[in-house]
This record gives structure tokens, sequence and C-alpha cells, in this order.
């Protein structure tokens, strides 16, 4: 089953055409790599997905469902969680408090029976609290929990970044460059990470990254965008043997 | 109550008490939507004076109970707050303060020439009904309350908002509601504020409600620390004895006033209670045991 579908779409600013008519079906259980040059429009696709932009034409689905024009929050809501190419912590939040905000989209109890501390509310509290010190545990944060998160090395706010988007517990993750500004023993960990979550939590991914090792190893499916066109999609091996890719994005071997 | 506090301070002291209660209402109100949500709100004054308006017209013209004429200028402020929050609060930043500032003035020009509410003379003869216990009493449930969102999940998506509306958004969180929620708040606390000082005053003018005291329960929230209760709390209570302390320097009171707030933002950036928590505190001393 197809668990995201993307149907032409065409994302413009002005007179720049970021996307154009980019179509994809990324099956469930996959990790689809989308990989290209800087401009060529990865996050841009990503703001689409995730409801930050409206495309100018083209539809998107979701299970089926049609999220053209969903907003952001509703996106989420329905089990899409993401991370950011240029991290978004809420750095003067605790690390904890970030995952428990992670958490905000499927949790339910109301404003006044969070006022008046009723029953309901202090359970999901409970539940919330348990899942995310879990998910810190899972990251290997959880004895740096009351810390500021922008006081966290880099690395461990990506990782922290990848807890708070499971705390929503989505079916369908996207990750923005989630090595950028990783060292290789980094990234070997981040590797495991990804495999590890997409097991355990049974996640579909869509990942943009430009380490090449990385993409290589762990997606099945990967798409190339360069200019806000896709000019090739495929396996590993297919794509980097395929010409066009190699001419525009991975570069020839002279 | 008054009577048993008075045989220990005198009626000035009193009075200076009450002031603070009120202020610290005006503080939490405006710390909701400034401190905690993150968006600058330069009109709160102009909330105030519409509770104000609105249970001193109800108790003089309606002659309702003081209760109820509390509780609807709240809900008047709050409504206004509402309709006000929904088209402003997409702008962010410099704009909303803009707008914010504007929507003050208009407030108090409309007080200016509203005729029940007696124009520029104001209103008067408002019974005194407000006193030391009512106040602390309702300052007391508002920071239980108020304490109480803050750790709830609506609490965390509101300071989400201030750190990264994107990110909250990207959580589930329906940011838009999320702040006219604040904004709707933050203007009931500012209306039940007005309220109070209307019948403690017995006498309210627009002139009460212009673009410095807004400015001035701004400052408690800054100088106390964006984001924090005890800060507001203690903003509220500096701000208002340091006028009076300073009666002793006379005309270069708002001088000194001034250089107050300019040396503790300097060596307090953000704010006497900012990013100060518990936890911090119960580290350093470890540190130092070691």
């Amino acid at each position: 089953m197809a668990v995201l579908k993307l149907e032409g779409i065409t994302q413009e600013f002005g007179g720049l055409r970021a996307l154009d008519s980019v179509s994809l079906e990324v099956e469930a259980g996959n990790i689809f790599g989308i990989i290209g040059p800087n401009g060529a429009g990865k996050t841009t696709l990503f703001n689409i997905i995730t409801g930050i932009y409206t495309p100018t034409e083209g539809n998107l689905f979701f299970k089926d469902e049609m999220i053209t024009n969903t907003s952001a929050y509703n996106i989420a809501r329905l089990g899409v969680g993401r991370t950011f190419q240029n991290i978004r912590l809420f750095g003067k939040l605790s690390v904890l408090d970030n995952v428990k905000v992670g958490s905000y989209g499927i949790t339910s109890s109301s404003f006044f029976s969070n006022l008046l501390g009723l029953p309901k509310a202090k359970r999901e509290e409970k539940l919330v609290t348990e899942k995310s010190l879990e998910l810190l545990e899972l990251v290997g944060l959880v004895e740096v929990r009351h810390e500021y998160a922008d006081s966290l090395a880099y690395g461990d706010q990506r990782r922290l970044e990848i807890a708070r988007a499971l705390a929503l517990e989505p079916s369908l993750l996207l990750l923005d460059e989630p090595a950028a500004g990783m060292n290789s023993s980094e990234k070997l960990e981040l590797m495991e990470l990804i495999n590890g979550i997409k097991e355990q939590f049974d996640l579909t991914i869509l990942l943009v990254e430009h380490d090449m090792n990385l993409v290589m190893n762990i997606c099945d499916l990967i798409a190339v965008l360069d200019y806000g066109k896709k000019i090739a999609e495929g396996n590993p091996v297919e794509v980097k043997s395929d010409e066009k890719v190699i001419m525009s994005y991975l570069g020839v071997e002279i | 109550m008054e009577g048993f506090l008075l045989q220990f301070i005198d009626a000035y002291y009193l009075r200076i008490l009450v002031i603070i209660g009120i202020n610290i209402i005006l503080a939490l109100g405006l710390n909701l939507i400034t401190g905690v949500t993150g968006q600058l709100s330069m009109g709160h004054a102009g909330f105030m004076s519409i509770g104000a308006y609105t249970a001193a017209i109800l108790t003089l013209q309606f002659g309702l109970s003081f209760g109820i004429a509390l509780l609807g200028g709240a809900v008047m402020a709050g409504l206004f707050g509402f309709l006000i929050g929904i088209p402003t609060l997409r702008l962010e930043g410099d704009y909303l303060a803009m707008v914010t500032i504007g929507f003050g003035e208009i407030i108090r020009v409309f007080f200016l020439n509203f005729e029940l509410g007696g124009k520029a003379t104001g209103l008067y003869g408002m019974t005194k009904y407000t006193t030391f216990t009512t106040v602390w009493i309702l300052v007391i449930i508002i920071v239980l309350l108020n304490a109480k969102l803050l750790k709830s999940r609506h609490g965390r998506a509101l300071y989400a908002i201030r750190e990264n509306e994107i990110a909250a958004e990207a959580a589930g969180v329906n940011t838009t509601l999320m702040k006219v929620l604040a904004f709707t708040i933050g203007a009931f606390l500012a209306g039940l504020a007005g309220g109070l000082y209307a019948h403690y005053m017995g006498y309210i003018a627009p002139k009460d409600f212009a673009f410095m005291k807004s400015i001035e329960i701004l400052n408690m929230v800054v100088l106390g620390g964006m984001g924090s209760i005890p800060g507001s709390i203690l903003g509220a209570f500096i701000l208002t004895i340091a006028p009076e302390m300073l009666r002793i320097v006379d005309e270069y009171r708002l001088l000194f006033y001034g250089a107050l707030l300019v040396i503790l933002m300097i060596f307090r950036p953000n704010g006497l209670l900012g990013n100060v928590r518990i936890y911090d505190l119960k580290k350093r001393f470890r540190k130092k045991e070691v």
C-alpha cells in the first residue's frame, strides 16, 4: 500500500519553479531517499508534504486521504512526523519537555480537565512522561533530560529531534538531512538508529540526505531531484549507475 | 481582615499591597501572552480599561452585585481579546506590537468620547468593594490555575510556539488557536484587574489606562523574566514599590526608575527570574557541596 502519494506536484515562488510536476509513491515499510544538488527542491517537497506550503498544482495523498489543503498541524495529527534540516528544537525547554510537546498531536485531555487536574488529564500526563522517557532512552539522551535543549551538542540535538518526531507516533517519518554535521562514527550510530526505529515503530521513512554512503546503505528506493524535476527513481544500484544522476549530482570520475 | 492587618501596618502600606495584587494579575495575564507564548502585546491597559468601565457601569448604572460586575468586566475584556486576537495573531513580532499599540489607543480614545463612561471626566462614585482580601484571594487562585496550565500539555504548547512556531505546528499544535486562547485569557485577567481597580479607587478616567500603563505592565513581565510566574509576581512587586521608594528623590523619580530598568536589563537580560529553574539551583548547590 502506498502510504504517501504525490501527483504532479508543482510549487512556484513568484517566478521560480521550485518543483515541477513531481510524482512519487512511497510504499509502507520502505526507507525512501530523496537526493539531489542544493536547491533541487528537496526541502520544498518536505514542506509541501507536511502542509507548510500548499502546492501550486497537483495533489498529495496520505494513506488514500487527500491532504493537499490540509493544515500542517492536522497533517501531523494524521501521523506524519518530521525533523528539520536547520534544527528547530524548543531551545529554552528541557530535553524532556521537547519530547512531551512532540506528543501534543496524539493527546486529547481538554483545557479545563488540565486546569482542574481531573483524573483523565493526570493519567494522560503520566503516560506522556513515561513514553517520552522511553524515547529519550532509545536515542541515548535520558541522562540530560533536564537540560535545556539548546545546550546539547549538535549530534544530540539531531537525535532529540528524532525522539520528538517519534513522540507523535507517526506512521510516516520525514528526516531532513539527519546526518548533516555529524562525524563518521555518529553517522554509523544514526544509521543503526534509523533502521532500529523503523522496525520498532513499524515506520515508513522518507529521507533527504547528502551523505551518499548513508543513503545508498539504508534506502530501499531513491528518487533524484534536479532543478525541481524528478530525473530518476529506483533502488540504490540503479540510481548509482543512472547517467543523468551521475551528470547532475554524483559527478563523473575522470 | 483589613482591620486585623491595620493593627500591624498603616493604611499606606495596605494600599500598596492591594495595588501590587492588582498589578500581579495584570502581569500574569500579559506574561501568558508575551512571556510564555512570545506574542509581543503592547496594549494590555486597553483590556484593563474595558474591564474597569464595564464593571463600573454594571454596578453604577445597573446596580448589579460586585461579583457579577467583576465577572462581566473580565468576560467583556476576554471577548475583545478573542475578537482582536483572531485577525491580529497572524502577525508577528514588531507588526503585532504596532497593532496592539493601535488597539490600546483606540480604546482610550473611545472612552474619552463615551457618554456612558463620563467622557474625559471618567466615572466616579463607585462603591469601594475591592478589599485586600478579595484581591489576594483572587491572586492566589490565579497563580495556582496559571501554574497548572503551564505544566499541562496546553502550557507546553504555548511555550513551544514561543520557541519555534513551525516545529510546534509539526507536533500537531494548532498554533493560531493556542495564540488566540492565550490572548483571550490574558485579556480576561486584565479585565478582572480593571474591575478590581475601578472598585478600589472609586474613580476611573481614560488617562489611567494610557500607553504608559501598558508599558508598565510589559516592564513587570520583562523585568521579572519572560514566561516565569514567580518572575511576573516579583516584577509587579518591584515596579509597584520602586516609584514609592523613589519619592525621596522627588522630581528625579522617573529618572531613577528608568536607570533602574536599564541597569537590571544589562545585568539580567533574561529578567530577574528568567530561565531560573529549581533544578539548576539544586544542581549548583550539589556542585558546591562536592
